[in-house]
């Protein structure tokens, strides 16, 4: 019970919940687990079942892509107040990138197929939980596609 | 030695001291005047650099303002002109034009905080701007410099920017678009690290410098973090020419970018920022 409070007072701390209604906030602290990331120690890696998704409270994450023969590229960092993970919310349910601590890490994770059933039982937790992720893929979208520009590179042929 | 010459399209000679090689296509000439004497500028501001018998350029100078011994400018070889400036050696001679345009507004900036957003070799340009601020750091709140570029082999100045951030006065964060495994830093785009900075927005000037899509998106970004456009100040970059206002090979709008320019106050330039035509 104790744990629950408190983990009930980790969540109300991060901006995922912010203005969360409480009942719906008490529902996801019953699918959630406080975990904690060496650095160097992956959260996941890139084809496993997304079973999980994180809310990032201290630290720092990379997101890698792996090729054979390569070294991994990381194609972001996130950090304290940042979402980690959506690939659980829909088919194949599998991770898609590795994520791996680059300094200790703490985050809350919440069991997707835990929430997914209350999700699924109270439609207002559900609307609450997607009307958050949507931003959270629309920015990552939009840095995605500001990456892919060459934001630094010159604009032409100069002098 | 900083006024105007009697003929401003008469360039004076300079001789190279210092070549430093920055990244792959970018360098670094340190220059002092034939005819001794300083070179007085402002944070911000350019000089048309000429190679002999190849062509005339506008660079903006990357030095210290409170030095006036020499003169500094990190140039990208990006054509015939400035590929051959890299490969001037020292002690050869360069002509200098100027110094040209509107500087930072550092001074108008005094009393608040200040927040530097450089992309790139747009790092440059802000150089003396932080240069002047660091040297009168307590006349400002919060410093933060924001620095994003391609990949950690392209960040300019990496000692430098590791010398402020050692500071206990400055913020610096970088950012690359993507690294190797080993890269313990920020990855993403450099908008992303302004919402980890901390900076009172209602009291912030912010310069920024970069590819001009780079600024758009930088300026997107500070607005809606609080800041007012018209505290937010942008280095354009246009075909400058004469370098004062003659010539008309500038003209953006109503303004002419070597003469109006190159820093703007964004408000001022809002409206044709995002014309595509202009």
């Amino acid at each position: 019970m104790v744990q629950i409070e408190n983990l009930g007072r980790i969540l109300e701390e991060h901006p995922f919940a912010q203005g969360l209604d409480p009942q719906l906030k008490e529902l996801m602290v019953g699918c959630a687990a406080n975990e904690r990331f060496d650095a160097g120690q992956y959260l996941f890696r890139e084809g496993q079942d997304a079973k999980k998704f994180y809310l990032i409270r201290s630290g720092s994450v990379a997101v890698e892509i792996y090729s054979a023969g390569r070294p991994p590229i990381v194609v972001e960092s996130l950090h304290d107040g940042d979402v980690l993970g959506w690939s659980w919310l829909m088919p194949p349910n599998k991770w898609t990138f590795d994520a791996r601590a680059v300094t200790l890490t703490r985050a809350l994770s919440f069991d997707a197929t835990c929430l997914t059933r209350k999700m699924e039982s109270d439609h207002a937790l559900g609307y609450e939980v997607l009307r958050r992720f949507v931003p959270v893929m629309a920015h990552r979208l939009h840095a995605a596609r500001m990456q892919m520009l060459d934001l630094y590179g010159p604009a032409k042929k100069g002098k | 030695m900083g006024a105007l010459p009697m003929d401003p399209m008469q360039p004076r000679p300079f001789r190279i001291e210092k070549v430093r090689k920055e990244l792959a296509d970018t360098f670094t000439l340190e220059l002092v005047p034939e005819e001794g004497g300083e070179f007085r500028f402002a944070a911000g501001q350019f000089n048309m650099l000429y190679v002999m018998g190849v062509g005339e350029v506008p660079i903006s100078i990357s030095g210290d303002p409170g030095d006036g011994a020499r003169l500094i400018h990190t140039t990208r070889a990006v054509g015939a002109v400035t590929a051959a400036m890299g490969n001037l050696k020292v002690g050869e001679a360069l002509g200098v034009r100027g110094p040209y345009g509107n500087p930072w507004p550092v001074e108008a900036a005094y009393g608040s905080d200040l927040v530097i957003m450089a992309g790139g070799v747009g790092l440059a340009p802000l150089r003396p701007a932080i240069y002047q601020a660091l040297a009168n750091r307590e006349r400002f709140g919060k410093l933060v410099i924001l620095y994003g570029a391609r990949s950690p082999s392209e960040i300019l100045y990496p000692k430098e920017l590791e010398k402020w951030r050692g500071r206990f006065d400055t913020e610096v964060q970088v950012t690359v678009d993507r690294a190797a495994e080993h890269w313990s830093g920020n990855v993403g785009v450099v908008t992303k690290l302004v919402k980890r900075a901390s900076f009172d927005p209602l009291h912030t000037v912010a310069f920024v410098c970069g590819p001009e899509i780079m600024m758009r998106y930088g300026v997107q970004t500070l607005t809606g973090a609080g800041i007012d456009p018209s505290n937010i100040f942008v280095s354009m970059e246009r075909n400058m020419k004469c370098g004062v206002g003659f010539c008309g090979h500038c003209q953006w709008g109503t303004n002419f970018v070597c003469k109006d320019g190159p820093v703007f106050p964004f408000d001022q330039i809002a409206d044709i920022f995002s014309i595509r035509e202009l």
